[in-house]
């Protein structure tokens, strides 16, 4: 049974976790909303360009001057994947459910004897794979100094991914992210940049291209890569602070009921101390 | 008056316009084309340059660099990787896409794309007086 003192500071020390953890919360939520326009504003540059490159890509796809970065190097015997998480922790199972998949999706290619390299791009994920993956990190993108994520870092991650590309030290990219569905449920994704595939296109309207489709498309698909990866990133932000407002609201409630509790158990103590002593003092009094 | 095009900018983090405008003048890779109504749909890619857009509200024109327009019967959309007002545009931002410029020129092996891209950055510099 601990003392009356020990419960008492025990109570004092759950109340600053909650508010602690309550302040997150509040913090995640404001940057939620920003995160969420961020991934608004978004949308329309990358739907536009992937409606245009899918139509390109139909047309121009099946010929055999297509560019690399949509027909690929003609093998898959090496992958590279690349493992977007946060940078910090304290967001529930965003981070782990994002290595979670990565190191399946791993696995299953080392098992079908591929060849696997990783690119970690927040601090999280990497600190999560190094255990059992560490031999297979060819790099890591650091974003903790970056207060808002902006399409420069995108870049200079797709510039990284493309360089990689060109020396052919891969075959086959995959970028791992979370997307953002609701503040409760975040969707680990897979989702293959390069070789570039397009869902849906076909049926384009005719154009004239300026200059030809293929001189197009040759300098869209950088392009191209440079936002999925934006936009990954985005999502993943959004994700991020989604997961740690919930996780940070259940930290809360779960304080609260263990404040509930633990002053429950602190009066029931008191009172029983009280007791006791007007027992001793009544038994003493009889006693005379 | 002239019929109008529905003209969308968007950069990949922001859309900075869409207004109906009565004509558009984009600097395409191969020169500077004029879309207005019933122009023939077309996709070029944009070389760093200054866009215009001519609306009921005046006449506004931005810096970009990098990306294509798409011309079309719905109207016009370009979809620029960097789009600035021009009254927003400032030596900084110059310097920095000059400095970008050269970098790239410096591993790439298409020098003559490279070097005209920064003879572009410097023409687009010098018509906006920074």
């Amino acid at each position: 049974m601990p003392s009356l003192k020990d419960l008492k500071n025990r109570i004092g020390s759950v109340k600053n976790t909650r508010k602690i953890t309550k302040a997150m919360q509040m913090v995640a939520a404001a940057k939620l909303r920003r995160a969420q326009e961020a991934a608004e504003a978004a949308r329309p540059y990358a739907e536009r360009m992937n409606a245009v490159m899918a139509g390109l890509a139909a047309s121009v796809g099946s010929s055999a001057s297509a560019p690399r970065l949509l027909a690929g190097t003609g093998s898959d015997k090496v992958h590279l994947l690349v493992v977007m998480t946060a940078e910090r922790g304290l967001c529930g199972g965003f981070n782990s459910s994002i290595a979670r998949l990565a190191r399946a999706h791993a696995n299953e290619l080392l098992a079908a004897g591929k060849t696997v390299k990783i690119l970690t791009v927040g601090k999280k994920g990497r600190e999560q794979l190094k255990r059992d993956l560490a031999n297979h990190f060819v790099g890591h993108v650091d974003l903790s100094e970056v207060k808002r994520v902006g399409y420069a870092n995108a870049q200079t991650i797709a510039r990284d991914l493309l360089g990689r590309f060109e020396a052919g030290e891969f075959d086959v990219a995959t970028i791992f992210y979370n997307r953002f569905q609701s503040v409760i449920s975040q969707i680990p994704t897979a989702q293959q940049v390069i070789p570039a595939k397009f869902e849906g296109g076909g049926a384009s309207a005719l154009y004239d291209y300026e200059p030809s489709e293929e001189a197009i498309l040759a300098d869209l698909l950088p392009r191209g890569v440079a936002t999925q990866v934006f936009a990954a990133l985005l999502e993943n932000g959004a994700s991020e602070q989604g997961a740690r407002m919930s996780a940070m609201d259940n930290a809360t409630r779960n304080a609260g009921d263990m404040i509930n509790k633990l002053t429950i158990q602190y009066n029931r103590s008191r009172q029983a101390a009280i007791t006791k002593e007007l027992i001793e003092i009544i038994s003493g009094a009889e006693a005379l | 008056m002239a019929g109008s095009v529905q003209f969308d900018l968007v950069s990949p983090e922001r859309r900075l316009a869409s207004v109906a405008a009565s004509e558009v003048q984009i600097p395409g890779a191969d020169g500077d084309l004029t879309a207005m109504e019933g122009h023939a749909p077309t996709i070029t890619t944009l070389r760093p340059g200054i866009l215009k857009a001519v609306s009921s509200e005046g006449t506004k024109s931005y810096v970009v660099t990098g990306g294509f327009a798409e011309i079309s019967a719905g109207g016009v959309s370009v979809l620029a990787e960097r789009a600035v007002p021009v009254e927003e545009a400032n030596a900084a931002l110059f310097d920095a896409l000059l400095s970008e410029a050269r970098e790239a020129a410096a591993v790439t092996e298409d020098k003559d794309a490279a070097e005209k891209l920064i003879a572009d950055m410097m023409a687009l510099r010098a018509a906006v007086g920074q």
